[in-house]
């Protein structure tokens, strides 16, 4: 696709709007958002090109764009998008609409600050799994920082305040720990090959011997970690996600967490093989513990949003299992978990998000008999929930069920301790809905509760909508990913093959510049 | 040629999907304009879907379904609007077009070489990733041919029933979506061609149990009842799935015919992964089919609406843990444990559930145990390797099952809700024809000669003697089970039809017959029950058992162990044995409940305890109760404890212990000269020593 700029274009299109933004008054708000409405769309519309034109038999960077930025230190603007990208860089464009939607009436104080700072996310959200410069990724990753904390701590709950500080510099502990694993990875790789640069594909070139790759990647792995969350550096998420805003725990749980599982794959993994291998035991145990940690201590919470980030931290360590399984069902079934959790458990926010504006609150308590004054929202309701139990034929059973068959396959006994968490999800999920939506009417108030309006129902149905295409032909999507994952694999294993136990390092050196 | 049998589980999809939309938009579209807006979108989605499917399949039976999306426009462009009358059409007639099909299908098969009857028809690609490659692609063979009859005729008959039984429900369109979808996913579970497919049926019914058990989800009970039913399944799901990456890191497939085919040369015989795989698959068969110990979710289950408790909980979804196990014949022969445990677990249960049945008072949930029991004698026939015969009782006790809890709910709805068998009686002169055709029904499960019941039980008695998997304590228990079940089952009839009239004056007042809608189903079922059991009437009786014959390539891959001769005089003395064993089941029941009702009473007097255990059916959901909920319950609340107090408390506390540093150290710079020019002095000393 030589002389389009497909993915500038698509990444930077939501700018678009925050300049039209600056000129509409700010007390027309409908204007505003219907602007930011049409320019996320559009976004979404521009980016099915990479859908069509993305060719599945390529296992490198399509897509690319190369040119000089900052001379001086060799970054350069480097961007591309290959089969482990291409799926996310979509979900995110696709998720974007519906969170403007879901924020239509949810909002309703510093309109047009809130659209400039989805706008913002976006631009950082789609930068971030496109980059292929690190110093490039860095910067996006570290600027949907920013919006993200505003979203929480201006348009948040009634703990906002401590919930954004909390979420900030939680992730920030983790991301400047990388920044420095970044600039220790770029002075060694000068210092092998002569040339400053930050193009990830040269740093895949150089493997850095084992002690120093083990210190490397536990300075990505525990960035990612954080933002994943695995256990035990989970705690911000359900505080972030009870104070956020519905449109923010979406983006939340929908974008910002799989920021954590495909930095993993493309960064942690793909640059430091080896250390990654050495730290596997580690990482699979934090995982299953925290698929079945997450799935009980989710049973027992009161607050529905508390539930459903806990049930977040039970899935995505589901992902993290199965990148670390290390084979092909693996990997597949990871990413397919995550589409699958970006789609359901954003649908859960959403669906929560509209409780709240109806009864403000998000306790279980509180309802009670609403599937006979709320039947579309029910209905809305339980299919989400039956698909993030994973139930087959949705979109959650393909992922989960690759992700442990390829578990399986490895570790078995470890596979099926983990695999209770199709027990426990239903648990959990079951029994909340039963609450909510089963039973007599407990509360006068939910008697007369309205139902969903069109706009709400638009919203829904795109998800619904996909939910049953990903579990119904699955290969469509994990058609397009075999390659990538294919050559990734191959890569990670000629790379681990390379002994690089036996090389000394010293690491002053690389800080005075000198070999 | 078979390329039609795609359609058989679309239709009763495309049925849930138009019903489904109707049912849950259907308060919105009070006003003209959104009802024709939401019937034209429906319809314009409906067309796309049926186009893709068109295109997959290019069938042109697929047009057929054009039908009701023709019918959803042409009501908008004459007005009328879309009624109860419309759902029962779709409902009903996307199952008879199932049914249709499924004849046909059937009718092809049999004109085949017996050889020749395994079709395969690949739909489309489903998942692939690396070496597992799944298709959606449907098998006909002579068992799954079986097994669709039964559905798609069953759940027929019983749509028709529902459309009687259900009227005037406020969520009429809702119910035959849900039963709709329910036929699709058992259609998905018995036409699969791989493993995975089969778990999609497999959980797709179970969901559909769900949502029609708490299906009057006002009641907090009936959606407590679903939901326990939901999780118990997964316990059995997860057992499942395990057998299934087993059987993939095994033999690098899930397709039956590389796994069926190869089982012999890959597994050895009575060897750790054979054993592991075929018991890991029937902890999913316990949970679906309510055997020991997973057997505790049905009794509940009959919270649902009565047709819901026909199709689902007695004729063709708990059986489809029977139907795996015959499927997987090539596997389950290999691994002689699992045999002994399928059979013994059978056994236990078939008897163990016929003794909670004996103190019941809830109509339904008499037959609940009676299903439980009657599944576990399947069980018993496909654990001592006479898979046939197992599938044979499945099929004949659909039919009887089926009609018994159909007249069990014509019954219900002559007493206007009313499910105590206490408050009952005398109802022979009432409702004469549902007592007719519940007379059919309990005659044929308590196996009496001649009927569709005898020959089905009494093969798999004869088999659990005579098989070399087999053995005399199997046998007896069968036995005794048989007995029991006359027992029960007439003790069932006798409170209900006979005796004194316990209702008050009230209900009294208003019995009447069920409507021909109801009633039509019930004969049909009723002829059925008495004549099912022809097909497979065994040779010592003089008969072909074309049943057995039909099934047998099915077993073509099962490891073949000889088993010792028996002559037909055993065979004989046996049958007997058992005819008179439920003869004496009989006799009791009629003494105790139409001669002289006192001796029960008194029976429950003096032995208050046994009675006492009986009738609370031994404790067991209080002990479950208490070991598993309470104790999930429990780890859970300590972990989210920890969680606020461990783990966020040491996130916290790192902040907080910066913050606290940080103010001691800003203590330090104090502004005083003299403080600061002590610091010097003392760091001078520290570095000169």
């Amino acid at each position: 696709m030589e002389g389009i700029q497909i993915l500038s274009i698509v990444t930077f299109f939501p700018l678009v709007g925050v300049v039209a933004l600056f000129f509409v008054d700010r007390e027309n708000v409908v204007l505003q958002k219907t602007i930011t409405l049409i320019v996320t769309t559009v976004t979404f519309i521009l980016s099915l090109y990479l859908l069509i034109y993305f060719d599945p038999s390529r296992a490198d960077f399509q897509f690319v764009e190369r040119y000089k930025w900052i001379e001086s230190i060799g970054a350069i603007y480097f961007l591309g998008i290959d089969g482990i990208s291409l799926f996310l860089y979509l979900l995110t464009t696709f998720i974007c609409p519906i969170c403007i939607l879901s924020a239509w009436a949810y909002i309703d104080k510093y309109v047009k600050e809130f659209l400039i700072c989805m706008l913002v996310l976006e631009v950082g959200m789609l930068g971030t799994f496109c980059a292929l410069d690190l110093l490039l990724f860095y910067i996006f990753w570290e600027l949907m920082l920013i919006p993200m904390y505003f979203i929480i701590g201006v348009w948040g709950g009634p703990r906002r305040v401590y919930a954004a500080i909390k979420f900030v510099l939680y992730t920030l502990v983790g991301s400047v720990l990388m920044l420095v694993a970044i600039i220790f990875n770029y002075l060694y790789v000068a210092s092998q090959t002569g040339e400053y640069t930050f193009d990830l594909l040269k740093w895949y070139q150089v493997l850095p011997p084992f002690s120093m790759q083990v210190w490397l990647f536990s300075a990505f792995a525990l960035s990612f970690a954080i933002k994943v969350p695995m256990f035990p550096f989970h705690t911000w998420l359900p505080d972030a996600h009870v104070e956020a805003p519905t449109p923010g725990s979406v983006i939340l749980a929908g974008i910002l967490l799989k920021m954590g599982t495909y930095g993993f794959i493309r960064f942690a993994i793909g640059l430091y093989p080896h250390a990654a291998y050495f730290m596997t035991p580690l990482i699979i145990a934090l995982a299953i513990i925290g698929i079945i940690y997450g799935a009980l201590v989710s049973i027992v919470q009161p607050d529905v949003k508390k539930l459903v980030a806990f049930s977040s931290v039970s899935h995505l360590g589901a992902v993290m299992l199965g990148i670390f399984a290390m084979n092909i069902q693996g990997l597949e079934g990871a990413m397919y978990i995550m589409l699958g959790h970006g789609l359901s458990t954003g649908a859960l926010f959403i669906i929560v998000g509209m409780l709240y504006e109806r009864r403000h609150s998000r306790l279980i308590a509180d309802y009670g008999g609403i599937a006979k004054s709320v039947p579309i929202l029910a209905a809305f309701f339980s299919v989400t929930v039956l698909s993030s139990v994973g139930l087959p034929g949705l979109n959650g059973f393909v992922g989960e069920f690759l992700v442990f068959l390829g578990a399986f396959r490895v570790k078995p006994l470890w596979t099926i301790l983990s695999a209770t968490c199709v027990i426990f999800a239903a648990c959990y999920l079951l029994w909340m809905y039963k609450r909510v939506m089963f039973g007599p009417i407990t509360h006068e108030e939910n008697k007369y509760m309205k139902d969903l309006d069109l706009r709400e129902v638009l919203m829904m149905t795109p998800i619904v909508f996909l939910y049953v295409v990903m579990g119904v032909c699955p290969n469509y999507f994990l058609e397009k990913m075999h390659t990538s994952f294919d050559a990734f694999l191959k890569g990670y294993e000629k790379r681990i093959a390379i002994n690089v136990y036996e090389q000394k390092v010293q690491p002053l050196a690389l800080i005075r510049g000198g070999k | 040629m078979f390329d039609f049998i795609v359609l058989i589980p679309l239709f009763p999809a495309f049925g849930a999907f138009l019903n489904g939309i109707y049912g849950v938009f259907r308060s919105n579209w009070a006003d003209k304009p959104s009802h024709t807006i939401g019937i034209a979108s429906i319809g314009l989605a409906f067309g796309l879907m049926l186009l893709l499917v068109y295109k997959m399949v290019s069938v042109p039976i697929v047009l057929l379904a054009l039908v009701p999306a023709l019918g959803a426009f042409l009501a908008f462009i004459f007005g009328y609007r879309w009624s109860d009358k419309l759902v029962s059409i779709i409902g009903v007639g996307s199952i008879g077009i199932s049914f249709i099909l499924s004849v046909l299908a059937f009718w092809k098969l049999i004109h085949l070489e017996p050889e020749a009857r395994f079709i395969e028809v690949v739909f489309y690609k489903w998942m692939i990733s690396g070496d597992l490659s799944l298709d959606i692609a449907f098998l006909l063979d002579p068992l799954s041919a079986v097994m669709i009859l039964v559905v798609t005729g069953v759940g027929f008959l019983i749509h028709v029933y529902s459309v009687g039984y259900m009227h005037n429900d406020p969520s009429y369109p809702r119910f035959f979506a849900y039963l709709n979808l329910f036929v699709f996913f058992m259609l998905i579970l018995v036409m699969a061609n791989n493993f995975p497919m089969m778990f999609i049926g497999w959980e797709g019914v179970g969901l559909c149990s769900y949502l029609l058990i708490g299906f009057w989800f006002e009641d907090d009970y009936n959606a407590y009842a679903g939901n326990k039913a939901f999780i118990v399944n997964r316990i059995g799901d997860f057992g499942f799935l395990l057998g299934m990456f087993l059987i993939f890191v095994t033999f690098g497939s899930l397709n039956y015919k590389d796994v069926f085919e190869t089982a012999s040369r890959v597994l050895s015989y009575n060897g750790f992964t054979v054993t592991a795989i075929t018991l890991l698959l029937f902890v999913g068969a316990t949970g679906k089919s309510s055997q020991i110990p997973l057997y505790v979710w049905l009794p509940d289950a009959m919270a649902g609406p009565t047709p819901v408790s026909a199709l689902i909980h007695a004729a063709t979804m708990v059986t489809a843990g029977v139907y795996m196990v015959a499927r997987c014949n090539a596997l389950y022969t290999l691994a002689p444990i699992s045999m002994a445990v399928v059979a013994t677990i059978g056994a236990l249960t078939a008897i163990f559930a016929a003794s909670m049945g004996f103190a019941q008072r809830d109509i339904k949930r008499i037959l609940a145990y009676s299903t439980i029991s009657q599944l576990g004698y399947m069980f018993l026939g496909v654990g001592v390797a006479a898979f046939s015969a197992g599938i044979f009782h499945l099929v004949t006790h659909a039919f009887f099952k089926a009609l018994l809890f159909l007249s069990a709910g014509s019954v219900i709805h002559a007493m206007g809700g009313e499910q105590d068998v206490m408050k009952m009686g005398g109802l022979k002169g009432h409702i004469k024809k549902t007592f007719i055709v519940s007379l059919v029904g309990t005659l044929a499960i308590a196996g009496a000669p001649g009927l569709s019941g005898f020959f089905s039980k009494d093969e798999i008695l004869w088999q659990a003697y005579s098989s070399p998997y087999g053995s005399v304590f199997l046998w007896a228990i069968g036995v005794i089970t048989a007995g029991m079940t006359a027992f029960y089952m007439f003790r069932w009839l006798f409170l209900i039809f006979f005796g004194e009239e316990r209702m008050d004056h009230e209900t009294k007042h208003h019995i009447h017959e069920s409507p021909n809608v109801m009633l039509v189903p019930l004969y049909i079922l009723a002829f059925l029950s008495i004549v099912g059991g022809y097909i497979g009437i065994p040779e010592s009786l003089g008969g072909k058992n074309h049943f057995h014959h039909f099934l047998e390539p099915v077993t073509r891959y099962a490891y073949k162990i000889e088993g010792p001769h028996y002559s037909h005089a055993l065979e004989y003395a046996l049958m007997i044995v058992s005819v008179a064993v439920a003869f004496a089941g009989f006799a009791i029941a009629y003494i105790c409940y139409v001669k002289n009702p006192s001796i029960p009473v008194k029976f429950a007097e003096s032995y208050r305890n046994i009675y006492r255990w009986v009738y609370n059916k031994y404790f067991v959901d209080e002990l479950y109760e208490f070991l598993f909920v309470k104790g999930t319950l429990n780890t859970c609340f300590g972990l989210k404890a920890f969680d606020e107090k461990g783990i966020d408390g040491a996130v916290n506390g790192t902040g907080k212990s910066l913050y606290w540093s940080s103010i001691l150290t800003s203590k330090l710079q104090t502004g005083y000269i003299y403080h600061y020019v002590w610091g010097i002095v003392l760091g001078l000393l520290i570095l000169l020593f």
